[in-house]
């Protein structure tokens, strides 16, 4: 479970940036690369530790117009956490 | 989601092969450590002269210009080298994540400090173990003291604590008290290799191949501390390919992803490559990389899997392993075209059986060479 007002943001272990030559969103890590989809890139994109989960999707689906987005960000940071992508602050 | 996804961007024209993903530095043969399981080739002693530091800038920028984002920097030990924090910052500004592998001797509070001012994102620490002083970690005390020193040092700045040890013969009996110290150290990655026997490795690979029942112990071993241990600390245990009997595909493919450049400045499709015989090694002050990575012959020449012999092209597995490791093939049959002998199904594969039938013997006693300018100039070969 997410803890209430913790906010997620990317784990240390990996860099978080938009890499041109591929056309993408990647999280770096010694000797990989994660390339990431669209949708994952937008969601990770706002876990920079200062925005709570509500306050990630109010802004998601303001950007691309859309309701209804909580379960598949939580899902989503669920899967990112498993992975080591993220981790949360303090609530 | 699907919400959230925006028409795909207008496809782009047949393009090119993509450029390499990753580029190694290999700044220097010079170590001050000696370890009998070095890959670096035996007759490191005879390489030309170090490149520069402008040399290896222009190598980091073409490389990014090319599409890579990984650039690691090891050595012998990179940190004997004093321009490293001059590389790092560049290939950080240009958008690299960059990853330092060193034994950790040279690593000052000063030089960390630097080092971190310069963006480095990542260290490797390697734990070295069969040195001339001491054969297993245990009783080197001095090396575990100098690790735990600057392991100290690079938590305190911040940088996760990732540490490789290479497994062999003579220190895979004390994997359990390994891992408890790297528990202790507070590491959170340890990356537990098999030798790989290449190089310095491969001379001494009858001394350093542990036996089939040493190799199930530290896999349990292992098994023990990841229950315990959990999310705490990762242990990734690299099977080593002679046992498991599965042909590697060598750097995900020879000329796929990865290039690396020697200190003297040949570029490489693998770490080890500059042991293959008759093959030109286009050196990195002479060609651009561009040229080197798409049209050179050296990179071309094991790319895919059209050069691969009858064993393998008829075999299902060869997109897989594109017929396993080249500089294996080489050491151990004489040609870096045949298929690789850890293969099964390699005609060769005796090689392997027999080396494994060596291990298992209890009168194994090989003096280990230990890797040094002398022992390479007297040795004056490859392997
Ligand atoms: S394996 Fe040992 S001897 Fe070889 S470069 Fe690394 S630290 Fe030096
Ligand atoms: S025969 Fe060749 S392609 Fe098939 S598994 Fe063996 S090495 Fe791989």
């Amino acid at each position: 479970m997410i803890p209430a007002g913790a906010c997620p943001r990317i784990n240390r272990l990996f860099r978080f940036q938009w890499e041109p030559a591929q056309q993408a969103h990647v999280l770096l890590y010694p000797e990989g690369m994660v390339k990431l989809n669209q949708s994952a890139g937008e969601i990770l994109k706002r876990c920079d530790g200062n925005r709570d989960l509500p306050a990630i999707v109010a802004d998601l689906e303001a950007s691309f117009n859309a309701t209804g987005l909580t379960p598949d960000v939580e899902a989503f940071l669920a899967m990112a956490e498993e992975q080591n992508w993220i981790d949360w602050t303090e609530a | 989601m699907d919400t959230l996804l925006v028409p795909p961007e207008a496809l782009q024209p047949a393009a090119r092969r993509p450029g390499p993903l990753w580029l190694l530095a290999e700044v220097t043969y010079r170590c001050p450590l000696h370890c009998a399981f070095c890959y670096n080739p035996v007759d490191f002693a005879a390489a030309g002269p170090e490149l520069s530091t402008d040399d290896w800038l222009s190598v980091i920028r073409q490389a990014r210009t090319m599409g890579a984002a990984q650039f690691g920097i090891s050595g012998g030990e990179p940190l004997l080298r004093d321009d490293i924090e001059i590389l790092v910052a560049e290939a950080r500004r240009l958008g690299f994540y960059t990853n330092l592998i060193t034994s950790g001797v040279g690593l000052t509070e000063a030089r960390l400090a630097a080092l971190k001012e310069a963006g480095l994102d990542h260290i490797q620490l390697s734990f070295q173990d069969a040195t001339r002083e001491a054969n297993d970690l245990i009783t080197n005390t001095r090396t575990f003291d100098l690790k735990r020193k600057v392991a100290a040092l690079t938590k305190a700045a911040g940088y996760p604590t990732v540490i490789n040890c290479v497994l062999h013969r003579s220190n895979i009996d004390h994997l359990d008290r390994i891992i408890e110290m790297a528990a202790e150290i507070g590491a959170e990655y340890l990356e537990l290799a098999n030798t790989q026997y290449h190089g310095w490795a491969f001379l001494n690979r009858e001394a350093l191949m542990p036996s089939a029942a040493q190799l199930a112990e530290a896999e349990a071993v292992t098994e023990r501390w990841r229950q315990k241990l959990g999310k705490k600390m990762r242990i990734l245990f690299v099977t080593p390919d002679y046992q498991s009997k599965k042909p590697k595909k060598c750097m995900n493919g020879w000329g796929e992803v990865f290039l690396s450049v020697t200190p003297d400045g040949l570029a490489l499709p693998c770490h080890t490559a500059r042991m293959l015989p008759g093959l030109d090694f286009p050196d990195v002050r002479e060609h651009a990389l561009d040229w080197i990575w798409h049209d050179s012959p050296l990179f071309n020449r094991f790319r895919g899997t059209a050069w691969l012999p009858d064993t393998c092209q008829s075999c299902e597995d060869k997109d897989k392993d594109h017929g396993g490791c080249r500089c294996q093939a080489f050491m151990l049959t004489g040609n870096a075209g045949a298929t690789d002998p850890v293969c099964p199904k390699s005609p060769d594969h005796a090689l392997i059986e027999a080396t494994l039938a060596s291990a298992e013997r209890q009168d194994n006693c090989h003096p280990l060479v230990f890797r040094d300018p002398k022992a390479s100039k007297a040795l004056g070969r490859a392997f």
